[in-house]
């Protein structure tokens, strides 16, 4: 851990030699993801509601899910770049080192552009907060921690899935982007807008469900009360992500110079 | 004009090769498009009678908008010319008797066409063949098809000479990374990739079909949807002419400053 801090550390230093490009980039971040919270915007303006979710219940789910997903984009992020990492032979010098790999893969890189994208999530996290209308208990505050930590799991584990896949195919596979930014773009509703059968395969194959839409249901007492404790299984996931990339690791044979 | 047509079929059959990429994308834009369809699906199933177009016209919109991705997307924009400004490779480009902005303007043309050509047509065949509110129906009459086509081409000239603005402007500014986010940002909601504009409320979207960013994808897609004809569509055809033609002249204006002051950078 004090290494991953030392990491974050060095790579801060090195971007603050480029202020003035950081900062328009953090602006073009924060937009980006604006636009999302300002297509929801205009979507309600038209309709009351979607399924029986009105807006400010819609933006405190779009907020939880942002919030989960940038936590686990600001941890795991170093993955994204990882196929480039094998192109060039860079894994080796990793393996060679005393401490484990996954460590060093994510000390690598270390985006802090993302700080805008970070800054609107906690906004919209903040501002779901507080026009959601949900009478707060600590049970309910208790889940959201839990959907916080299960969600930054749960998508920590998609990028590690990501990264493993390019042990055996060298190249990043851009589907993937489905399951990640999809994700986060799709999560914005809750999951059974789209229907029972993207909702079940939400539940058993990649548990988003159990992140995002049960606890919230949850949260609207609207649910049962051991759906607050359902992310606490979604965190389960990253053991075959683990697996796999422990298989990638075994698979591993170099390439580059 | 011969050497940039020249230029225009180099980079168009280099798109071409790029054949493994195309079919990851082909994966992605479906998965994409089904979930943006469900999403529409729920809200129309919640209130019909508030959704500015036909059900199915949407789901045109949604699957044409997938096919044609690459030839309206901003943020599809050239890393190699952004590349060549801030390395100073672009020193070798200025050496030949070409002119910069011709050139890069007929490779972007290129780019995007060869992309969308490889993937607009399975998604369009497969789209084609779901079932009736879901997939993608034929348009009303072949003149609608006929001007759907010629207002793609517009759309797409007006969506290069935009980022042609970019590139431009980032010989003033060097390092182009924030420019291309913020004008990628803004292109993307303004041009109703986000919703499409016809779900704004009525005097935004009066007010946004005015500006260039409607005649980029909103005009050709809705045309073929049916949602777009009459009056409103002469009207705007000729919006996308005229923003055509003045992107153009800024952007050569802008051309012709920076030749002027131009800095190489690196060494």
């Amino acid at each position: 851990m004090r290494l991953y801090g030392k990491f974050f550390v060095m790579h801060l230093k090195s971007l603050m030699e480029y202020k003035t490009s950081f900062f328009l980039t953090c602006v073009g971040q924060f937009l980006v993801s604006f636009n999302v919270f300002l297509g929801m915007y205009f979507m309600f303006q038209r309709f009351s509601n979607v399924e029986g979710f009105a807006y400010n219940e819609v933006l405190l789910c779009f907020g939880i899910t942002l919030m989960e997903f940038s936590l686990a984009e600001s941890v795991a992020r170093g993955f994204d770049t990882f196929d480039s990492m094998i192109k060039q032979g860079e894994f080796d010098r990793v393996l060679v080192r005393p401490r484990h790999e996954i460590l060093l893969v994510l000390g690598s890189r270390i985006e802090f552009s993302r700080i805008g994208r970070i800054l609107q999530a906690l906004v919209m996290f903040v501002y779901g907060f507080t026009v959601s209308g949900v009478r707060w208990t600590p049970a309910k505050v208790m889940t959201v921690l839990l959907m916080l930590i299960g969600g930054t799991v749960v998508f920590s584990g998609l990028f590690l899935i990501y990264a493993s896949i390019c042990f055996f195919t060298i190249e990043g596979l851009e589907f993937m982007n489905i399951f990640t930014d999809g994700a986060r773009e799709y999560g914005k509703y809750p999951i059974s807008i789209y229907g029972k059968r993207i909702l079940q395969l939400c539940t058993f194959v990649i548990p988003y469900g159990l992140i995002q839409y049960y606890p919230f249901l949850f949260l609207l007492d609207r649910g049962k009360p051991f759906y607050s404790l359902l992310p606490l299984a979604a965190c389960l996931f990253i053991l075959p992500c683990f697996f796999l990339w422990k298989l990638g690791v075994r698979h591993y044979a170099s390439s580059g110079s | 004009m011969r050497k940039y047509i020249a230029f225009f079929r180099l980079r168009f059959s280099m798109g071409l090769q790029y054949r493994t990429a195309a079919l990851a994308g082909i994966l992605t834009q479906f998965v994409w498009a089904g979930m943006e369809i469900l999403m529409f699906r729920a809200f129309y199933r919640t209130d019909a009678s508030s959704f500015p177009m036909t059900f199915q016209a949407t789901c045109a919109y949604v699957w044409m908008q997938q096919a044609f991705l690459t030839l309206f997307m901003a943020w599809m924009m050239e890393n190699e010319i952004f590349d060549s400004i801030v390395n100073g490779n672009i020193s070798y480009e200025l050496c030949r008797p070409i002119n910069i902005y011709n050139m890069w303007f007929s490779r972007s043309l290129a780019n995007r066409l060869s992309k969308a050509v490889l993937r607009c047509m399975p998604i369009l065949l497969v789209a084609a063949l779901l079932p009736a509110p879901y997939g993608l129906m034929l348009p009303a009459n072949p003149q609608a098809f006929l001007l759907f086509l010629l207002t793609l081409f517009i759309g797409v000239g007006v969506t290069v000479a935009f980022c042609m603005l970019v590139y431009m402007l980032s010989f003033f500014t060097i390092s182009p990374a924030g420019i291309r986010m913020v004008a990628v940002s803004v292109v993307e909601f303004l041009s109703g990739a986000t919703i499409p504009l016809p779900f704004f409320p009525e005097k935004i979207r009066a007010f946004l079909e005015l500006l260039p960013f409607a005649s980029m994808q909103n005009v050709p897609l809705r045309i073929y949807s049916g949602d777009l004809s009459g009056n409103a569509m002469g009207r705007a055809l000729f919006l996308q002419f005229f923003w055509l033609f003045a992107l153009i002249g800024i952007g050569r204006l802008l051309d012709f400053i920076a030749m002027k002051k131009i800095t190489i950078q690196g060494g």
